[in-house]
């Protein structure tokens, strides 16, 4: 196989698996077992099969165009280093999949539980083999979201919940400051593969920017490996199943932050901004876990401060700037995820068999389950770095260097070994907690489920990494040493340095100090028995400065109260200085463009100003600032004026050769009005308690700077309708659409054409829009409840039905009925004449102006006619509209046209048209835009009268509720007659 | 004619927006409808004010700029026309039911509190 596929499968193979698994049913806990182990297996194949090229020195490669325009690829690199992560992904991968199938309980979703772990184990995949830094921020990012939903597996616990979160904003956070690290490291390497940055490491070192990349990459690689600050999220995050946590806090998720800073390590270190932010956040973390991890009740939180700790170690060998320390740094990233694996299992096995991970409860297991206790025992024992095992090595290593570290400050130089002396004190007084703890002492009293040995085959993983323990312990050079040499070669290429692996170095100095923190440990362990045994919660000291309680409060501010704030600061609940912004901001946008470009004069000179034109819209302009007085005081006078401006508009329109617009305009106007009309109604009368309004200075000033916002807007349109209308364009689209008019769309009126036939799309859209609002007036009239002050009949009509009631000779309503006697007769009349009108309008509308719409308002207009003058129940008598009918057919008209044209194997809306002779109306043209325009003309209609009379109808139904009142008068619904309601229009 | 229809415009863009900063319902939508009459007339004074050409064309021959007006803004404001119909009509609808739920023709559903 070539090697370039072996890691395209790598990667992709651990996502298809997690599809599948997904997809496989809830109770099939083996399948999806088999499912996850055979592609860890793979994934662990496929690294294996690597290992020649790799332990060469060289470097496998897959590369595929990913966003050639930005020149990104996706590519994959594996060199010894990466190849090293992926076998400890893969290989761990692969133990906790075994030790998961019997740790998760049969009610529990498995197939979900292994989708999730395949998903991330894909993503941690991703990253140790990105041979790209954008992809690497990609996949980090993916093992985060992949981590939140491993921990919050069992999302019905208040402490999976919060831990997921927790970790994934903390993480997350962290990966999005990567990104920005990143970003700033491609943009000075001009590169953002990792080959290209890997060459650049002075170039990066003396660059200005050079600090904070450094700073954003390692907050990220510092939330991600729980280096304090950031460090408390992970002890939260042990609410995870415990294969979880064995996976992703001792070999995956949190060594990916290790994995970055070694990775980047010859680029990034060798500074001294580099040695005190990475070397104080790992001795800090170091000191802090190992002390925390002596005090923790529960196993598994003694388990995640001692990783924590581990991490900090490992943080702080690669702070120290000597190469011999990172080499020193990644041999206990192995060591670590070993006993560490190995221990998280071990605990999670006491869990499972005794219903409890407390040490307070825990004691004497060594007796119930004899062989857990001795794989636990020499897994700790690596933990507190025993001789003879592996964790004794690195140890020794880590002595040794901060022994002979390099400091910028001698002040450092002496604390380096205490300090290292005293977190190993610590580990050994938490691992004898850990193991004295839980498996010797007396029979343990109360527990939830009586201890025995698991099942062989989830002991099985703790005894495979144990015994990686040994040997790696007793072996080093023979087991673990040619791995090592190839990924600190492949990290630190010629620089690095000479090693030995052996596990007797002589009776020196690092040994001592070991032996020194042996004693001290033991006697930490031993005077602290009695503090210990209390059973207080949290660490002495430091019990007061809690992390997740800084954490919540610091999220509290941010998403609760610094929002609350900045709303209150710049934000309203009101329109009115919502719309005073929008109104300024696009005045001043418009003015500020204005002022960048420049005015000058355009290329065409005015016309003469014709006095008839100029007296018209002096009436215009009249009605305009008619109606905007009149809208507060006097609504029908301030619409009767609004009518006026619309016709000088419509004057306009024919002034200036568009009959169409006119046409439209005019019929528009008339249906605008009757709705305004059929609103009226249902207004409040106008308020003026004395009082009620605040001190006229303020309303004066309110007043006068809106005066001025609508005065700047005014005078900016005027600016700009001038500028605009004295300027020709060179080229407009218009002539080609007059040109081919008549040659390709059959008609002669070019604006009907272009709206049926060559903008035939847009047509239908916008009718769309119409035949939706109609339906939403419609919807929300029908749950319309009046105002109860508006719900009572109109004083007029009280008058009438008074008067009607006192004589005797007359009925209910037959005060109006006479008034409106003659123009119902009229519009009756007029009834088929406007229809007449409406087809000929339809049916020229491609040669001269007309067309569906002007059509359409034409039919809306004869049917609101006759409800205005009949009433709504002597036309619901006689004629029945059914106007969703009329829009559905429209629509469908409308869109089948379009559709036709596929039949002839043309695009959507392409249009057919001849000459038909007919006899009478002579020749007229038979396009297929016709049947389109006839579309839009039933639509039209439908959607007009549907608002139209759905409004009209509400005298009706406000009566209707407000008949069961007792109610001085009869009610008396339009002019006409009253009686029962009819079905409401539309039901059909 | 271009510093009428201009001056046309201003006033009826200046008192739309005016009522568009009013407190009461009815003055938004009397607001709202200047106010798409002078876009609707801007759109169209895009394509330069002709008298007396149409731009629908004669015995079926090919047109051209000279003789005719620009048909292209025309054709946009003619469904502005329309569509401003519509949403005058959804504006209209929705002020009457908040003003049924909340009792009141303010434009924030609520009397200003002093």
């Amino acid at each position: 196989m070539p090697d370039a596929l072996l890691l395209l499968i790598a990667v992709a193979f651990p996502f298809a698996g997690a599809l599948v698994a997904g997809l496989l049913p809830t109770h099939a806990r083996n399948a999806a077992a088999w499912l996850a182990g055979g592609v860890a297996l793979v994934g662990l194949a496929m690294v294996w099969s690597a290992y020649p090229t790799v332990s060469a020195g060289g470097v496998v490669r897959y590369s595929a165009e990913w966003m050639p325009m930005l020149g990104l690829d996706f590519s994959l690199r594996m060199d010894g280093f990466a190849w090293l992560f992926a076998g400890l992904v893969f290989g761990v991968g692969t133990l906790v999949v075994v030790y998961a199938r019997y740790y998760m309980a049969a009610e529990d979703p498995v197939p979900r539980f292994f989708a999730f772990l395949l998903a991330f184990m894909g993503s941690m995949t991703g990253v140790v083999l990105s041979g790209n830094l954008i992809q690497l921020a990609f996949f980090w990012e993916l093992t985060s979201l992949f981590s939140f939903l491993l921990i919050g597996y069992w999302h019905h616990t208040a402490a999976a919940r919060d831990g997921a979160r927790m970790a994934l904003t903390v993480t997350a956070t962290g990966g999005l400051c990567l990104f920005a690290g990143v970003l700033i490291l491609g943009h000075i390497v001009g590169s953002y593969e990792l080959d290209a940055v890997l060459a650049a490491g002075d170039r990066i070192r003396a660059h200005p920017l050079y600090l904070p990349a450094l700073v954003l990459i390692l907050l990220g690689a510092l939330t991600k490996s729980a280096q304090f600050p950031f460090h408390f999220w992970l002890p939260h995050a042990m609410a995870a199943p415990t294969p979880v946590s064995a996976y992703l806090h001792s070999a995956t998720l949190v060594k990916a932050g290790v994995f970055l800073m070694a990775r980047l390590w010859p680029v990034l270190a060798g500074t001294e901004a580099w040695f005190w932010i990475v070397g104080s956040a790992g001795l800090a973390t170091l000191l802090l876990g190992a002390y925390v991890a002596i005090f923790q009740h529960d196993l598994k939180g003694l388990l995640a401060y001692s990783t924590i700790s581990h991490l900090g170690l490992i943080t702080l060998l690669l702070g120290l700037n000597s190469e011999l320390a990172m080499v020193a740094a990644i041999f206990h990233v192995i060591n670590h995820a070993t006993f560490k694996a190995s221990l998280f299992m071990a605990a999670g096995i006491i869990d499972h068999e005794t219903g409890t991970r407390d040490i307070r409860r825990l004691s004497g297991l060594n007796r119930f389950m004899p062989f857990t206790a001795r794989l636990a025992l020499i897994a700790a024992g690596a933990m507190a770095g025993v001789p003879l095992l592996n964790g004794f090595l690195s140890k020794e290593m880590f002595f040794a260097e901060a022994l002979s570290a390099k400091e910028p400050l001698p002040v450092f130089f002496d604390v380096l070994p205490v300090a290292a002396m005293v977190a190993s004190a610590f580990s050994v007084a938490y691992s004898l907690r850990f193991i004295h703890g839980a498996f010797f002492g007396p029979d343990p009293v109360d527990l939830p489920k009586k201890p025995h040995e698991p099942p062989a085959w989830m002991r099985f993983p703790v005894e495979i990494l144990v015994l990686a323990c040994i040997v790696i312990g007793i072996l080093p050079a023979a087991t673990v040493g040619p791995y090592l040499d190839m990924a600190a070669r492949a990290a630190l290429g010629s620089a690095t340095p000479e090693y030995s692996l052996a596990v007797w170095h002589g009776f020196n100095r690092p040994l001592l100090m070991s032996m020194i923190a042996f004693a001290a440990g033991i006697g930490l362990y031993r005077l602290l028995q009695g503090h210990l045994a209390k059973g207080i919660e949290g660490p002495p000291l430091i019990r007061a400065f809690e992390g997740r309680r800084m954490f919540e409060r610091t999220m509290v501010f941010l998403s609760w109260r610094l929002a609350r704030t900045a709303e209150g600061l710049v934000g309203t609940r009101r329109l009115q200085p919502q719309l005073r912004l929008v109104v300024c901001v696009a005045v001043l946008a418009a003015g500020w463009t204005v002022w960048l470009r420049g005015l000058w004069p355009g290329n065409l000179a005015p016309s003469g100003i014709d006095p008839v034109l100029a007296l018209i819209w002096a009436l215009g302009a009249a009605f305009a600032l008619g109606a905007a007085w009149q809208a507060k005081f006097h609504r029908l006078a301030a619409l009767i004026l609004l009518g006026g401006a619309g016709l000088v508009v419509c004057v306009t329109f024919v002034w200036f050769s568009a009959p169409d617009l006119a046409l439209t305009q005019l019929l528009v106007e008339v249906v605008t009005t009757i709705l305004l009309l059929l609103g009226l109604r249902w207004l409040p009368k106008r308020l003026d308690v004395p009082g009620a309004r605040g001190s006229e200075a303020v309303t004066l000033g309110r007043r006068l700077r809106d005066l001025g916002i609508a005065i700047a807007a005014g005078a900016g349109m005027a600016g700009l309708s001038f500028g605009v209308m004295t300027r020709f364009p060179p080229e407009l689209l218009a002539q080609h659409f007059l040109e081919l008019a008549y040659s390709e769309g059959g008609g002669t009126n070019v604006v009907n054409v272009i709206l049926v036939d060559f903008r035939g799309f847009d047509t239908m859209g916008e009718i769309t829009v119409l035949g939706a609002v109609a339906l939403t007036a419609y919807a929300l009239l029908r749950r319309f409840r009046p105002a109860p002050d508006s719900v009572d009949v109109p004083e007029q009509q009280r008058d009438q039905s008074a008067f009607d009631a006192s004589q005797p000779d007359r009925k209910e309503g037959d005060t109006a009925a006479e008034w409106l006697f003659i123009p119902s007769l009229i519009a009756r009349l007029l009834f088929p004449l406007i229809l007449m009108v409406a087809l000929f309008l339809l049916l020229r509308g491609h040669d001269l102006p007309g067309g569906g719409f002007a059509a359409g308002l034409t039919v809306a207009i004869a049917m609101i006619l006759q409800y205005m003058f009949g009433g709504t129940q002597w036309v619901e008598a006689r004629l029945r509209v059914l106007p969703m009918r009329w829009m559905g057919i429209g629509i469908l008209l409308a869109a089948g046209t379009g559709l036709g044209a596929w039949i002839f194997g043309r695009p959507f809306l392409t249009s057919y048209f001849a000459y038909a002779e007919l006899p009478v109306l002579g020749k007229i043209p038979v396009a297929s835009a016709l049947l389109f325009d006839i579309g839009v003309f039933a639509l039209v209609v439908g959607a007009t009268i549907l608002i139209l009379i759905a409004l009209a109808r509400q005298s009706l139904r406000g009566h209707r509720a407000a008949a069961p009142r007792p109610a001085e008068m009869p009610a008396v619904p339009e002019p006409v007659q009253s009686g029962p309601l009819p079905t409401a229009v539309g039901d059909d | 004619m271009e510093l009428i229809l201009s001056l046309g415009i201003g006033v009826l863009t200046g008192s739309g927006v005016w009522l568009l900063l009013r407190p009461r319902t009815f003055q938004v939508i009397v607001g709202l409808s200047l106010l798409s009459y002078a876009v609707n007339l801007f759109i169209f004074s895009t394509g330069g004010l002709r008298t007396g050409a149409e731009p629908i064309l004669e015995g079926g021959r090919a047109g051209n700029l000279a003789m005719h007006a620009d048909p292209v803004p025309q054709a946009l404001v003619l469904t502005a026309i329309v569509i401003g119909f519509a949403t005058t009509a959804l504006f209209l609808v929705l002020l009457l039911a908040a003003r049924g739920l909340t009792g009141t023709d303010h434009v924030d559903g609520k009397e200003k509190s002093r």
